[in-house]
Order: C-alpha cells, then sequence, then structure tokens
C-alpha cells in the first residue's frame, strides 16, 4: 500500500500553506526581530516602517489585546519582544504589508535601541552562572556509589553531540482568515494543531471555541513545528485580529533558520563501571542540555534523554541527571528522538571508551549487556525486550564477524583509504512520556453512498498516518480503501488533540478510529442480521496489515445496500470515538513507573570508508534488523526507517549547527548547513524485520516507526571512528559529534 | 516585454526582467507545483526544464526557477510541473517511478524530483546509474533518505536504456529526444511544436532591442540573486546569459578559447574538455550541481570575485587570461586572470567592462584538481585546489598550483609554482613545495573551517596532487 499522497505528490496538486489560494484584502506579515542574543530593549521605533509603501500596520508587543506569552509548558515565552531580548532572531515586531515584498522591505527600517547584556551559548557556562530552565530531573536504580567500589574497571569522560537544523523543505507559516462572529480560522504548518489553538487563544484572548485551526499536510516537520509553529500562528491571529482582515506569513528559510530552534546540544559527562566479564555494573551520567532562551518542549526532551540513558542495556546501578540550562539561543525543540538521541550517544561512548581502554571490541562489550525480557529499566519499567533477537538476527543475517573481517582486510593493504564498522543496538520507548497525552479521538462517518470520511488528530507530514488511518477503516469495514478520505486536521471536528510527535500519532489515532469503526460496524451487524445478509459480514474486523486489506474484487458485497439500510432505519452512521493507551503512567515525585505502551528494538551496523588523506568519509552500508511487531504498511515503514537512518548519519556527520560567541546562527542558509544529499547516503541500506507476533498495544500490533531509525545513524559516528583508529591505533577521537569532515582530519593528522 | 513559452502557452510580461520565474510561475501565474525551499538554488524544490534552440533542436535543461530572471527565460520554454501532468489525470513514467518506489513522503521536495527526471530522460548522453543520480544529485529530500528516489531514478534510467537499445522505433527514425519522450508519455504531445513556436518567437523578437539605461549586467544569476536578491528583482536587468557571440568552445593549434557564458555543463558535453582533462566528470561533480552547472557561467564565476570559485581556481592553475571589453568604447586588453584579483571582491575591471573571452594553453601535460567541503558534493569548499604542469624528460618545465578558501582572493601559489618550475617531476619536489604553501597562504577561521583545518588541507590537498598527477600518465 502507497502512501495515499503519492499520486498528488508527483503531479504537484498537493496543497501546503503557501499554495492555498489567497483570500481579498489578504495582508502579508514579516517580522522585525533581534539582532543581539541578549539586551535590554530601550526603544522600538517603527515610524518609518509604518509609512514605507503598502505598509497598513507594525505591531509591537504593546499592542496585543491577550497575554504576550505563548510558551506551552512554562509561561516564559513571549511573542514579542518587551522590556528584553533574551535571543538572535527574537521577534520584536511585525510589518504588515498589501504584499510580501513590501513588508519584507519595511521590516528592515523598524529601529531597535538594545542594550547589550552578556550572551551565554555554552550550556556548561549557563550551568556554572545557575541559568537553568527548571530544577534538575534525576533518575536512580540501584546504589552507583557502592556498585563503582566493586568494579574492575571504571572509565570517565566527556561527550558533545551538536544541534540539528529541522530543515523541514517547506518553511514554518501561518494563514488566519476573520469570522464573523469575532473568532479566527488559522490554516497553520503545524504538528499541533491544539497547541497552536492554545497560543493563538492565549495572545488574542479569544476563547478557543472560536478558533478553527486548520492542518491539511505538513511538507516535513521532523518535531520542529509541534511547538514551534505557535509563533507564526500567533502572529497571524494577532494581526487578524487587529486589522480585521486576513494575514499571512510563509518564512523565508533565513527567517525560519535565525529565529526557530533546533535539536538540544549536549554536553555531558559520563562514568562507567564494568566487572571483570565486562559486564556494565554502574553508571553514572550528567548531562548539560542546551535549551537556549525558554522551556519550549525542554523538559520533556530531557526526561526523554533520562528515559534512554541506558538504551539497550541492562545495567543495574544507574545514576543520571540532567540539567535543562537556559542560554541565548532560540529556544531548542522536538526533533526526532526527542532528547533519546542524545541520551543514547553518551553510553556508546562510554561503551567505546571502555572498549579502547581494555583492548576489546566495542562490539563485544555492547553484546554482553543487551537487555533482557523483565530486566528492570532506570526509571521501573520491566522492559519486555527484543533486544537479544534483534542483535543476534542482525548477527547472523549479515554475518558480522565476516564484515569486520573483510574490513580489517582492507586496512591491512596501506592505501589511504580505511574502512570501519559498528554496530548500533537501539532501544526506544513509546508513548508520550507526560501520561495525559497518550489520548486521541477519531470522528468517523459513513456516507448514504458508501463512502467513508474519518477526522482524527493526527498531522501527515508525509510519515503516512493518513494511510495507516485509512488503511484501519477499510480494514474494519472490510471496504476498498478508495472508499476512505482521512480529512484535515481541524480542531472543530477534533477537539484537544495531542501533537503529532512521539511516533505515537498512528498508534493513537489508529486506534480511535478502530473503535469508532468498530462501533459503526456492530450498529451494522445487527441491521445485517435483521435483513439476514448473507455475505455480511465478509471480512473480519481488525485483521490489519496491508496484506490483508479489502476484499479481492475491491468491494464489499451489500456495503452501500446494507449503509442505505440502515440509514433508513434511522440507525447511526457517525461515531466520535476515544482512545487513551491502558497502563501507562509515571510518577515523577519518585522518578518510577510505566511510562511506555511497548518498546522498539533494533540493531544496525555502520560500514563506512574515511579517505584518511583528505578526511571525507563514505558510507557503505547500513544493514539493519528492525522490531517492526508486525508492520502494517511495509512501503511507508521502510521509507521511515530509511529515512530515520540518513536523518540520523546527518546529525552525527555533516550537519553543524554553529552560533559564534555573540549568539549568532553562522550556518544561517542551505549553503552553510549540509544536510545528506543523493551522495552522502549509504551505498545500501538493507532493512531486515524482526517479526515480533508478542501481542502490543500497537495498532493492530504495527510498532511505531517515526524516531527509533533515526538512532542507527549513531552507528556512524562509531564506524568514522574505528575507520581513523585503524588509521593510527593510538589515536583515540574524543567523543564530540558531528563528526565533520574537519575533525576527521584534525584527528588523522594531530601532529 | 519578455516573451517566453510558458508550459503550452506563449505569455508576454513587462515585470521587471530581474523577476525570478519562481514568482511569476507562483504569483503571477497560479502554477503552485512548483514550490519554495530556499530560494538559493541548494535544494532544487523549485525546479523547472528550460527549452532552448540549439542547432535548430529544442534541448532542455533543468535549472532552478529561484535564480533565474524572467530575462533569462525570454526566448525560451519554460516547462514546470503543470507542463507535463498528463491531461487525463494520469502519471508520466518518472512520476510512476517515484510512486511506485514510494520515494515520495511529505512531498515538498517531490516536484522539483519530477523535473529533474524528466530532464534526464529529455536529454542525449550515455545512460547509467551514475548519470541517472546525476540528474537528482541538485535535489534535496529530507524525509526519505534517498535510497526510495534513487530506485525511482534506475527505474527511469533503465527505461531510457531499454529505449536506447530497442530495435528501430517510429520514434527513432525521427531520431529527436523529444519525440522519443512524447512516444513514452514522458512529456505532452504539445513539446513536438515548440521547436516552430520557438522560432517564431526568435525571429519576432530579434528586432526588439532592450533598453540598456539603468541596467545591471547579469549572466547565470546563480550567485547573483543569493547575495543580491533584493535588488535583482527589481532591476532591469540585462542578460549576458543568451547572446550567442559570448558562448563559444575553440580549440587552435596551441590553445583553447573560450566564451565567457559558457556554462559549467557545457564543458562537461565539450569533445574539447574531455580529452584534455581525462578526469573531468569526476572534477566537475565536485562543482555545485547539475541545475546550477547547467545556469553558472564562467565569466561569473570569475567576476563574482569569491576567494573559493571552483572554476576559478581551475582557470588559475591553467594559466588562463581573460579578455576584458569596454561595452561602451569597444576597448580591448587582456590579463591573466590570476592578475584580476587586486583584493576581497576587488577587481582590476571597470564597470563598463565585461570578461568577453577566456583563453588558455593546451601545453600542459598533467592536471589535478581536488576540493573538500563539509558535504562532498553541492558544497561550497573548505579549500579547493588545482595544479597544472607540463612535464618533459622527468623534468617540470612549468607548475602552476591555485588554492581557494585561504585567502581573501583566490591565490596563485606563485611561490610554489615557482619553485616546482624547473625541478624534477618527482616526489621529491612535491615534499619540498608543500613546505612552502604555508607561508602564501592566510586562511581565516569561518563556517567552513579553523584556519587551523585549511592549513591541514592545503597540505593534504596538495599531496593528494602529487598522489594524483604521478599515477597519471
Amino acid at each position: 500500500m502507497k502512501n495515499l499522497d503519492s499520486k498528488s505528490h508527483v503531479r504537484g496538486e498537493s496543497v501546503y500553506l503557501d499554495d492555498i489560494p489567497v483570500v481579498e484584502g489578504t495582508l502579508y506579515a514579516c517580522v522585525f526581530d533581534s539582532p543581539v542574543a541578549h539586551g535590554k530593549l530601550r526603544s522600538v521605533n517603527t515610524d518609518e516602517a509604518a509609512s514605507a509603501p503598502g505598509v497598513v500596520r507594525v505591531i509591537t508587543a504593546n499592542d496585543l489585546i491577550g497575554e504576550n506569552q505563548i510558551g506551552g509548558i512554562l509561561p516564559d515565552e513571549p511573542l514579542l519582544a518587551n522590556g528584553e531580548v533574551h535571543f538572535c532572531g527574537m521577534p520584536i515586531a511585525v510589518v504588515l504589508a498589501e504584499s510580501d515584498e513590501q513588508a519584507r522591505a519595511a521590516a528592515s527600517l523598524v529601529k531597535a535601541e538594545i542594550e547589550p547584556l552578556e550572551a551565554i551559548v555554552d550550556a556548561r557556562e549557563a550551568f556554572a552562572k545557575g541559568s537553568l530552565i527548571a530544577a534538575p530531573k534525576r533518575f536512580k536504580l540501584g546504589d552507583t556509589e557502592k556498585a563503582f567500589e566493586s568494579c574492575a574497571h571504571v572509565f570517565e569522560g566527556k561527550t558533545r553531540s551538536g544541534g540539528q537544523e529541522h530543515l523541514y523543505i517547506e518553511t514554518q507559516g501561518a494563514y488566519t482568515l476573520p469570522s464573523e462572529t469575532g473568532g479566527l480560522r488559522v490554516f497553520s504548518s503545524t504538528q499541533g494543531p491544539t497547541a497552536v489553538q492554545k497560543a493563538v487563544a492565549s495572545v488574542t484572548g479569544i476563547p478557543m471555541n472560536l478558533i478553527e485551526v486548520d492542518v491539511t499536510r505538513l511538507g516535513g516537520g521532523f518535531g520542529g513545528k509541534e511547538d514551534q509553529a505557535n509563533a507564526w500562528a500567533a502572529i497571524c491571529a494577532v494581526s487578524t485580529q487587529l486589522t480585521k482582515r486576513p494575514v499571512k506569513y510563509s518564512l523565508h528559510r533565513m527567517e525560519d533558520m535565525r529565529m526557530t530552534g533546533k535539536r538540544h546540544p549536549y554536553s555531558s559527562d559520563y562514568r562507567i563501571g564494568l566487572d571483570a566479564d565486562l559486564r556494565i555494573v554502574a553508571y553514572d551520567v550528567v548531562f548539560y542540555q542546551n535549551a537556549g532562551a525558554s522551556c519550549d518542549l525542554s523538559l520533556p526532551v530531557l526526561e526523554r534523554t533520562l528515559f534512554h540513558c541506558t538504551n539497550s542495556y541492562f545495567i543495574p546501578n544507574v545514576s543520571a541527571v540532567a540539567y535543562s540550562c537556559k542560554t541565548n539561543l532560540p529556544p531548542n525543540t522536538a526533533f526526532r528522538g526527542f532528547g533519546g538521541p542524545q541520551g543514547m550517544f553518551v553510553i556508546e561512548s562510554a561503551i567505546a571508551h571502555a572498549a579502547d581502554a581494555l583492548g576489546v571490541d566495542r562490539d563485544e562489550i555492547q553484546r554482553r549487556n543487551l537487555l533482557s525480557s523483565g530486566d528492570e529499566l532506570p526509571y521501573g519499567q520491566i522492559v519486555e525486550s527484543e533486544a537479544r533477537e534483534a542483535w543476534s538476527q542482525a548477527d547472523s543475517v549479515y554475518d558480522f564477524a565476516t564484515l569486520k573481517k573483510e574490513a580489517d582486510e582492507f586496512n591491512k593493504t596501506g592505501g589511504h583509504l580505511k574502512k570501519g564498522v559498528a554496530m548500533m543496538p537501539i532501544c526506544f520507548g513509546i508513548s508520550f512520556t507526560k501520561t495525559p497525552m497518550n489520548q486521541a479521538r477519531s470522528l468517523v462517518h459513513v456516507y448514504t453512498d458508501g463512502s467513508v470520511a474519518v477526522s482524527t488528530g493526527a498531522v501527515e507530514m508525509g510519515q503516512g498516518v493518513n494511510t495507516k488511518i485509512a488503511q484501519v477503516a477499510a480494514s474494519v469495514f472490510g471496504i476498498s480503501i478508495e472508499k476512505v478520505k482521512v480529512h484535515t486536521t481541524n480542531t472543530l471536528r477534533i477537539a484537544n488533540t495531542s501533537p503529532t510527535a512521539a511516533s505515537a500519532a498512528a498508534d493513537l489515532n489508529g486506534k480511535a478510529t478502530q473503535i469508532a469503526c468498530e462501533k459503526i460496524l456492530e450498529r451494522l451487524n445487527e441491521v445485517a442480521a435483521e435483513l439476514e445478509l448473507e455475505s455480511w459480514p465478509p471480512v473480519g474486523t481488525g485483521s490489519g496489515g496491508d496484506r490483508q486489506i479489502g476484499p479481492p474484487e475491491g468491494e464489499t458485497p451489500n456495503w452501500v445496500e446494507l449503509v442505505n439500510e440502515a440509514h433508513l432505519r434511522r440507525v447511526n452512521l457517525s461515531e466520535h470515538a476515544h482512545y487513551a493507551t491502558p497502563g501507562v503512567g509515571f510518577d515523577w515525585s519518585v522518578a518510577k513507573g510505566h511510562p511506555f505502551a511497548y518498546h522498539v528494538f533494533g540493531t544496525a551496523i555502520v560500514g563506512a570508508t574515511v579517505d584518511c588523506l583528505r578526511g571525507t568519509y563514505e558510507f557503505d552500508y547500513v544493514k539493519c534488523c528492525h522490531d517492526f511487531g508486525q508492520s502494517m504498511n511495509s512501503a511507508v515503514d521502510r521509507g521511515q526507517i530509511e529515512g530515520g537512518i540518513v536523518q540520523g548519519i546527518g546529525w552525527m556527520t555533516i550537519e553543524e549547527v554553529v552560533y559564534d560567541s555573540e549568539g549568532r546562527l553562522r550556518s544561517n542558509a542551505l549553503s552553510t548547513y549540509k544536510i545528506p544529499d543523493v551522495y552522502s547516503v549509504p551505498d545500501e541500506i538493507a532493512i531486515e524485520a524482526l517479526e515480533t507476533t508478542r501481542p502490543n498495544l500497537a495498532v493492530f500490533n504495527s510498532k511505531a516507526v517515526g524516531e527509533p531509525p533515526l538512532m542507527y545513524g549513531i552507528g556512524a559516528y562509531f564506524a568514522i571512528r574505528e575507520a581513523v583508529k585503524a588509521f593510527d591505533k593510538e589515536n583515540l577521537p574524543a567523543f564530540d559529534a558531528p563528526f565533520t569532515a574537519e575533525k576527521v582530519l584534525m584527528n588523522l593528522h594531530r601532529s | 516585454m519578455l516573451r517566453f513559452i510558458l508550459n503550452n502557452q506563449t505569455v508576454e510580461t513587462d515585470l521587471p526582467s530581474g523577476m525570478t520565474v519562481l514568482d511569476f510561475v507562483r504569483y503571477h501565474k497560479n502554477l503552485k507545483g512548483t514550490k519554495i525551499g530556499c530560494r538559493e538554488g541548494d535544494c532544487g524544490a523549485c525546479t523547472v526544464l528550460v527549452g532552448e534552440l540549439t542547432d535548430g533542436e529544442v534541448g532542455y535543461r533543468s535549472m532552478t526557477s529561484c535564480l533565474m530572471p524572467l530575462a533569462n527565460a525570454a526566448g525560451k520554454h519554460i516547462v514546470t510541473i503543470e507542463g507535463i501532468n498528463p491531461a487525463d489525470g494520469g502519471l508520466t513514467p518518472a512520476q510512476t517511478a517515484l510512486v511506485d518506489e514510494s520515494g515520495t513522503q511529505c512531498g515538498f521536495c517531490t516536484v522539483g524530483f519530477v523535473m529533474s527526471l524528466t530532464g534526464y530522460s529529455l536529454s542525449g548522453g550515455e545512460r547509467s546509474g551514475e548519470t541517472a543520480l546525476s540528474a537528482i544529485d541538485g535535489n534535496i529530500c529530507r524525509c526519505t533518505g534517498y535510497k526510495s528516489i534513487e530506485r525511482a531514478a534506475k527505474r527511469i534510467c533503465d527505461l531510457q536504456f531499454a529505449i536506447c537499445n530497442s530495435t528501430i522505433s517510429a520514434a527513432e527514425v525521427a531520431g529527436s529526444q523529444i519525440d522519443q519522450a512524447i512516444s513514452t508519455g514522458t512529456v505532452p504531445n504539445y513539446f513536438e511544436s515548440i521547436g516552430e513556436r520557438l522560432r517564431m518567437l526568435f525571429t519576432e523578437d530579434s528586432n526588439r532591442k532592450l533598453k540598456i539605461e539603468n541596467r545591471k549586467w547579469m549572466a547565470g544569476g546563480t550567485d547573483l540573486y543569493v547575495q543580491k536578491h533584493e535588488e535583482m528583482v527589481h532591476a532591469g536587468a540585462v542578460s549576458l546569459f543568451d547572446d550567442p557571440s559570448l558562448r563559444f568552445i575553440n580549440e587552435t593549434a596551441d590553445s583553447v578559447e573560450i566564451g565567457p557564458s559558457v556554462v559549467v555543463t557545457d564543458l562537461l558535453e565539450s569533445e574539447v574538455f574531455n580529452r584534455l582533462f581525462p578526469d573531468l566528470y569526476r572534477h566537475l561533480k565536485l562543482v555545485s550541481s547539475t541545475p546550477i552547472r547547467n545556469m553558472a557561467t564562467l565569466a561569473g564565476n570569475f567576476v563574482n570575485a569569491s576567494p573559493i570559485g571552483d572554476m576559478t581556481a581551475w582557470f588559475i592553475a591553467l594559466g588562463a587570461r581573460i579578455e576584458l571589453r569596454d561595452q561602451f568604447s569597444g576597448d580591448e586588453r587582456t590579463i591573466a586572470l590570476a592578475d584580476l584579483y587586486l583584493g576581497y571582491k576587488t577587481l582590476d575591471r571597470r564597470d563598463s567592462e565585461i570578461i568577453s573571452k577566456i583563453t588558455f594553453g593546451k601545453d600542459f601535460t598533467h592536471f589535478n584538481f581536488e576540493k573538500v567541503s563539509k558535504r562532498t558534493y553541492l558544497d561550497i569548499a573548505s579549500v579547493n585546489t588545482a595544479i597544472s604542469l607540463k612535464v618533459s624528460d622527468g623534468m617540470i618545465e612549468r607548475a602552476l598550483v591555485s588554492m581557494g578558501g585561504v585567502a581573501p582572493t583566490p591565490l596563485l601559489l606563485r611561490k610554489t609554482s615557482e619553485f616546482m618550475t624547473g625541478r624534477p617531476f618527482g616526489h621529491e619536489t612535491f615534499a619540498a613545495a608543500e613546505l612552502l604553501i604555508q607561508d602564501e597562504i592566510v586562511p581565516i577561521s569561518d563556517v567552513r573551517g579553523s584556519a587551523e583545518y585549511k592549513r591541514l588541507l592545503a597540505r593534504q590537498l596538495f599531496r593528494a596532487h602529487g598522489l594524483a598527477v604521478s599515477s597519471e600518465q
């Protein structure tokens, strides 16, 4: 089953925010943002901008009717700077003009008098100065202090991992229209329609029931539009409220890169203790997260770093502390993996450190410490593990020993090319770690012509969630998928949504859709029984799997007839269903609980070739064995894995977010911030399914697949590192990601 | 007034000739299939096809519409996705391949890939996995990880290959890529009339002269529109891009003369260049991407004066000379390309002068080009360098080494070059010469690397030259 949007995508007929036909009278917004990372905002002079051609109005913080606040978790994020500026790119004023060009030209005429204050750009510096977003978070299992005393080997060190620009190809944007009741219709490129609705309500003072947020699809999100779409929608909303005119703002790339947050950079300290058998007995880790200037989603990101700080390994004694450090960078935010990758990079580094020091292979330590079912994770959940199964399947299917041997043989030939091979197991928890967010609703209408309309809280951004939801409806009803349309995500149809995030949208919204369809089906079954229809029902419910969708002929016998008959009998053909993940919960007062519905496991083998003359590298392969549960859409899931791997490799290698010491973004365009192109991807990506039959809480047992594969990309770092070590075995590169060509070359030729 | 064919329609416009084709098609013609990703030619979401009459045939190349002024569309066929979508709602082979291989996720970059693959089908040349990938090397996708798109590209390649190798078909009798593309449903039928329509357009328009007051000279626009977008979009841009008198590659007995508006792709397709530079494809692959190579002119690269221009480094190492012609007086003078650069973005060139000819001697025996950037392809170099040697009887008669990214201007490493000249062709000369480089370069730390790194890279890439030329015979 292909992504249902494929055809309109390739014909260029899919509609994104900037493609929505513009209504007469529309104004265009452009933000004037702070050129200074930290300072006192003495005055803002908008006179010249206001009298520029086409300008209708210039808005500053004082003009807001509602609250100047869009912080979703903590109320620490003003929409427009007032009194102080906290990062380069912080919006100060909004220029509204008759054309996009006029708005842009006028925005450059706004003058702000800013008295600079000291800017902090580094997390450890912020920590040293006591600049924290909130109190630290801690996980504790066993007794590390005692455990370290008994360890045969103890190693400690530091790691760093860099930020990552989302680089959704569609930039952020919003378009708001006034409605006759004083409300607003908001089109937004957002993963969180309800978050946008709340932000708009906050800054306008308009109640949520008068704010309709509608999302057709996104040209990519990756977490960057989970919370950070709010500001642009809020800016347009305020502008519409004040001018009574439609207002559109579609950001230019450099504005987007400059004004929005990214993946959180981390700096971390680790201490790892092993016994004589290479079992990890104790692990002590301190994370310093660079949160940027306000909380945004930094705290839940920080929490997930803790949740994944031991990756796929069982460690009986763990002490983990995480500090969210407040700096003068744009507020960093969600990005595929949500803090998990940053946590995993540290434990993988600690293991590599131990392996180097002990003269053993890194994979030897990894393998000996994999999780088994029944093991306790540092946060108290007892894991149902597939870690060992995934590892051994990858090991045997791809013949890891031979891959390593081939690399060793190659490296003996003495040319300037060196190969490195690395294993990378993953374990990723599925569910929002904030338990109340694990709920969703679905609205299903069956029409008298037999067609079906579904609305949920899930946002389609390329991950295929709408396709999976349509599969659920088609499968439950036993009808052809062509009869099902999944409609835009709209806050009037589906209220109080959780953002499309945490890899959980298909599970939550798919399950809600399943419930809604099953309720309608139950009523249809009753009608069928009364009619004594012979061929009804033709297909069992809830069977799942793209192989099982729909009857062979594509039409269910009697479907239309039955639907019509039900309608004549005044049977309800609509359902609004609610799903809440059962059994999940977490108690932060003791930092223990069962936060995840299930975990996703897998193991990848990454092979790299480093050109030791030039410091450049290529990836020969990524071969993974991935835990799909039972995939309901193998085409979509494969795409998620390939895309996730490449994004993860990008984070670990060429993607380098660079701020200068004044907090100005230097990697501020596609010419200076490089994401993988067609030539930087591995020559081969092999995917082997670990088909697990154990029942789980995934929709149709098809496990979430959005985020986990990104973390296979961490293996790329260690594969390069192995190759660098092969060039000079005394050479032990620091754990400092991304491993850019510069770092590779500087490591290779230190003298 | 500018006239061109947009899809199946002849359009006339009085809008500023500096306006980009991207803005024109999206906001003036409501063709929303072409997407805006970066507005600097680095993502390919806005890729369109540009058809141009050459030698009586329409040839199509892919270009990024965000960097293309209307001035450069004049007299051509501009094709957006709406111009190739089958009218019956069906799909072209490129579209089908992307759907079947799940080569589209969020869909925002997809149209760019469709256009690039369609351009590939319309172009001549060798059919291989490598050339198919090369066709999409200017398209960035953030969702798929490219493997599915690679599979789609391979399908297109296989299809093309099958066509090329099939026994004589009606299309082959006609002998035209376009007829072939029409027969496979790659492009709609109206493409067959484009050649004639362009000829008529050309005849009608050739009598008109563009006003040249308040003009802004421009060529391919690939850097101008990145650096000075706001300024250019309102400008009455006068294009040097399409002047046939500025676009030639002539070989003489001992030299090669090149027109300033020759684009990088022209070099790739030139018999002369392929003969003189056996590693041409491998080297030029390091220079930007297919759509940019289709637009970027040599003279544009030179006068842009970026310290890191790839083609500048290339031609400095060839000892190229440039002819500067004053557009008002008609005076001409010739200087060495290396002498054009007086300081950071400062040139020995008057505003009224344009480069009218580039010349280099053919008597080099060895040539190599090296470039390292954060991302190997479609990136700006941290350091680039080229070397040409004239070796005779084991002696270096002449050495020229250029280097970019290590000073405020593109450098000819004069001391290093002089040192090598007259010495034996071998490792010892290179080993001694590499020490001189460090005194000739003054790199600074920036987003492309620290000064320390660039110094190391300079040494390493010079060593790479040594390896490359010693293995070359």
